[in-house]
């Protein structure tokens, strides 16, 4: 029985070992946290519809009956290629594998590196992480202070098309999730006046544009502008500055709550993983994919394979597209070895 | 006391704090596809006012967000109710309504 590796238990990881599974092979999933599910299991609700993402992790995880197999709190450090075997260390242990599948997923771009926006120093500038925590623990967003917050401000592209981050690309998912939050923000606060500061609104996905409509009906203001920065006012009030683009003007307004809707950084850790078997990143971080039109699974080492956003910035249906196609591209390579 | 010719200058600044948005609440209480505007402009480019003037729905609509209700109100007078801009909305905003809920509430909200 060939072996198969997926380092990573995500929704790319979980989905990809149980495609690969019921084809036959024996997988092992190797997952670094002590649970798996990634970053969705931290969240909330998911757009467009706003199901609960416990429901989408719990199907992922109900997949994992002993093949395929998952060793949780086990990184993996180290991965070597000899004789079209791959050998997987992780602390004093080694695995062997015939295939790996690298879906190591995204780490969420480090919010205080824009220290202008105050993350870290003021009291109520949170990220839309830590807001998506908050629906969970209470259903509605609090100040520090525990209050519920009157009026936000959802400041998009956090951490995405910044080159004084070094983080040029468009994180794709930000953009619709400040829009979802904000409607749900508006539903459990109804009096709360909300304002998205965007550049744009990337709406690309089914669903998506509806619930821009949705948000603007619900009374939700969209000012065309990047925040400049942010200071703390009395009361921990947050003042923030932009550009409102569509009149030329400069803008500015106080607001209980800054929202900061961090964009998607490459996950520390694969850099290594990677370099191992001589792949690289790509321009931007991720792991360098061979061919994006015919074959956006596959690295320029034979019998490695990558997957979701390890890749680039991906929403869960990207994500189990890709985990899909890795598995069909994994048993294609298989079958020909 | 002697006038030396100096004034404070006039901030222009949108303060969203003290902007007054009663206009706009008004409007979209009397017709919600005034919330719909994605700012596209198809409104002003197709608008026959516009090639005369630098009349512009759009930024009509921008400035009642912003709270400039008495230029938008002067604005709107400049319209002449073709409807054309209603044609090409991809939004189905009801423009030639909105601007004459504009010129009714002039009435009443005419700082």
């Amino acid at each position: 029985m060939k072996k198969v590796a997926v380092i990573g238990g995500g929704v790319t990881g979980l989905e990809a070992a149980s495609q690969l599974a019921q084809m036959g092979y024996t997988v092992t999933v190797f997952e670094k946290n002590s649970a798996a599910g990634g970053h969705v299991s931290k969240w909330d609700r998911l757009f467009p519809n706003r199901r609960h993402s416990i429901e989408v992790v719990n199907e992922l995880k109900s997949y994992l009956n002993g093949n395929p197999a998952i060793y949780l709190s086990t990184a993996i450090n180290k991965v070597t290629k000899k004789d079209n075997r791959f050998q997987l260390e992780a602390y004093n242990q080694v695995f062997e594998a015939d295939a790996v599948l690298i879906a190591t997923g995204f780490e969420l771009f480090p919010a205080e590196r824009k220290e202008e926006y105050g993350y870290g120093i003021y009291d109520n500038v949170i990220t839309s992480a830590e807001l998506e925590g908050m629906f969970k623990e209470n259903g509605y967003p609090v100040k520090r202070n525990g209050d519920k917050p009157k009026r936000l401000a959802f400041i998009h592209c956090v951490g995405s098309r910044d080159e004084k981050v070094k983080r040029p690309y468009c994180s794709k998912v930000c953009c619709v999730t400040a829009v979802k939050q904000a409607i749900e923000v508006k539903e459990a606060i109804p009096e709360a006046e909300i304002f998205c500061l965007y550049m744009d609104l990337r709406m690309f996905g089914p669903g998506y544009e509806d619930l821009y409509k949705e948000a603007q009906q619900k009374g939700i203001n969209f000012i065309r502008g990047r925040l400049s920065e942010a200071s703390e006012l009395e009361g921990s009030r947050v003042l923030i500055k932009t550009e409102d683009t569509l009149s030329s003007k400069p803008l500015k307004m106080s607001v209980d709550m800054v929202v900061l809707m961090v964009g998607m950084s490459p996950a520390q850790g694969t850099d290594e993983l990677i370099a191992a078997l001589g792949l690289q990143p790509n321009k931007d971080g991720f792991v360098e994919i061979t061919d994006y039109h015919l074959n956006p699974v596959k690295t320029k080492v034979d019998g490695v394979f990558a997957a979701g956003a390890c890749t680039g910035p991906n929403n869960i249906t990207d994500s189990i597209n890709a985990a899909r196609s890795a598995a069909v591209e994994i048993h294609k390579y298989l079958n020909n070895k | 006391m002697i006038d030396f010719g100096f004034a404070p200058m006039e901030v222009s600044v949108h303060n969203m704090d003290t902007a007054d948005l009663s206009l706009a609440h008004w409007i979209n209480l009397h017709d919600e596809t005034f919330n719909h505007c994605i700012a596209c402009g198809s409104c002003a480019a197709t608008c026959t006012a516009g090639q005369f003037t630098n009349f512009s729905f759009r930024e009509v609509c921008h400035a009642i967000r912003r709270g400039e209700i008495k230029s938008a109100i002067d604005e709107s007078e400049k319209c002449m109710l073709c409807g054309k801009c209603t044609l090409v909305c991809p939004r189905n905003v009801n423009t030639r309504n909105i601007i004459m809920l504009i010129r009714k509430a002039n009435l009443t909200f005419r700082p």
